[in-house]
């Protein structure tokens, strides 16, 4: 019998993603037993061509991560769903919309102007922008055109499962992975991963008192932080309250607060909102300037609460970027 | 890079007069918006009253989801500080408010559409004064319109959706 078979694809990602699949070390050797992968840009040599060529859902499942922002990566998200039985959002990116998403402060004018005119490091005198086509020696090359706004996949396509994370981890990989070779598939639109909070899982968890008093918030670059308390309990922003867990509390492990990249429990709409309601009940004043005080210590809320979820935070967008 | 802030210069319809949802609690402002009834005020009838048993209840995604539905504005009224029937939650709210204001700025959104009055349940004549005061501020400042403005936005999306149905099942023109 044919082995089942499996795609990755990246569109709007920095290459973590792809980095955890091999992180599975000597366990992908077993995927590979047992699957055959017919796309993965990023480690071996198939052509978009082949996918096309091949029967609608005739691909198991599709790995994808990063966000969708051009036009190309709006087309292989189409292409990947039609071909494939299960389209899978692969990492923070492709889940909630991730780093990329928080373009989503700027228009597309402001991003090209500054990288390609206002950067330090720019050096473009004629002002030459990237043409979605242009003529060379007899030929028209098109090059994809980039879209406003930055959008997660299950803005773009259907989704039938997430793999949070930023990147994911290999054990959650596996579970997914493992699920699809035993077709005992959660109910679709699952992400996979418990759906509790962070918390419920830190290792730090006993550290964390009753009632936060949050008088001062301290930044983990300029502070130093003890290995065996709470994070908020020392002042500073952890977004595990509101966070799915799965990632057996890396970071924290790392002495490293939370950043939020597993997204919401699936009780949570707008994991910042919900974030900034926590973190805000338990600051200690109760008088406007004494709350501004400690609040100055969070000199970027958007890209503290939305660090990986603007695209599918309420707002979406900042809404007058022109 | 900086964001600017201009505002986009969207139509606004004729007769449109702003939409604003409030979020009253129970003990305090929405006794006082009671109060302002049976007293026979009159007072601008743009705002949909929502009673929470405590501003504190408040969560600011109830503020975000109202926004995004289509509201001009978001008027929350609480106990004054030192009143609340649950002790805190009116201090909760006012610090939640502090810093969602900040976000909201940040997002895009004129600080006057989202307002925190503290009135009590003997402030009528000041739900009358606040209500009035917020439809002037949200007339100056237009609509909000983001349902509208998403729909501009997903344009660029859609319309390349549609052009890939139109070319089907000639499949992914770009070139590799």
């Amino acid at each position: 019998m044919a082995k089942p078979k499996v795609a990755f694809y990246w569109c709007a990602s920095c290459g973590g993603c792809e980095e955890t699949v091999v992180d599975l070390a000597e366990d992908i050797l077993g995927v590979v037993e047992k699957l055959d992968i017919v796309l993965w840009p990023v480690a071996m040599d198939f052509k978009y061509k082949d996918i096309q060529a091949m029967p609608d859902q005739s691909i198991l499942a599709t790995l994808l991560n990063g966000a969708i922002r051009s036009t190309e990566q709006e087309e292989m998200a189409h292409l990947m769903r039609r071909k494939s039985q299960y389209l899978i959002a692969y990492g923070s990116c492709a889940h909630t919309g991730g780093i990329p998403a928080l373009a989503n402060q700027f228009s597309r004018e402001q991003i090209l102007k500054f990288n390609y005119e206002d950067a330090p490091s720019v050096v473009n005198e004629q002002k030459v922008r990237p043409q979605a086509k242009f003529e060379e020696a007899g030929r028209t090359p098109h090059l994809p055109t980039l879209w406003d706004t930055v959008r997660c996949l299950d803005q773009v396509v259907e989704v039938d499962y997430y793999i949070p994370g930023c990147p994911p981890t290999p054990n959650l990989t596996k579970v997914a992975v493992g699920a699809l070779l035993s077709g005992q598939l959660p109910p679709k639109g699952s992400v996979i991963a418990p759906d509790q909070a962070l918390c419920t899982e830190c290792p730090r968890k006993d550290s964390k008192p009753a009632t936060l008093s949050i008088s001062e918030v301290k930044r983990p670059a300029t502070t130093v932080l003890a290995m065996d308390k709470c994070f908020l309990a020392q002042g500073v922003m952890c977004m595990g309250p509101a966070t799915r867990s799965g990632c057996t509390a890396q970071c924290i492990g790392g002495n490293m607060p939370c950043t939020g990249c597993f997204g919401g429990t699936s009780r949570v709409r707008d994991q910042g909102a919900k974030m900034l309601s926590s973190f805000c009940s338990n600051i200690e004043s109760k008088e406007e300037a004494g709350i501004r005080q400690t609040l100055a210590g969070l000199p970027d809320p958007v890209g503290t609460f939305y660090r990986y979820g603007m695209a599918k935070s309420i707002l979406r967008k900042r809404v007058d970027a022109k | 890079m900086q964001p600017t802030t201009q505002t986009p210069s969207t139509a606004v319809a004729p007769g449109w007069t702003p939409r604003i949802v409030a979020f009253f609690c129970n003990w305090c402002t929405y006794t006082a918006a009671d109060l302002a009834g049976v007293s026979r005020l009159k007072y601008a009838a743009n705002a949909r009253v929502i009673r929470v048993m405590c501003s504190g209840r408040i969560d600011p995604q109830f503020i975000l989801e109202a926004l995004s539905r289509g509201a001009d504005g978001v008027l929350i009224g609480g106990c004054h500080p030192n009143d609340c029937h649950y002790v805190e939650g009116n201090y909760k709210m006012l610090r939640r408010f502090e810093l969602l204001q900040r976000m909201l700025k940040d997002m895009g959104i004129e600080e006057q559409r989202v307002r925190l009055e503290w009135i009590s349940a003997a402030e009528g004549e000041k739900v009358k004064t606040v209500m009035n005061e917020m439809v002037e501020q949200l007339k100056q400042l237009g609509p909000l319109s983001l349902p509208q403005k998403w729909e501009q936005w997903d344009q660029e999306m859609t319309g390349l959706a549609h052009a890939a149905a139109a070319q089907a099942p000639v499949a992914c023109a770009c070139a590799h």
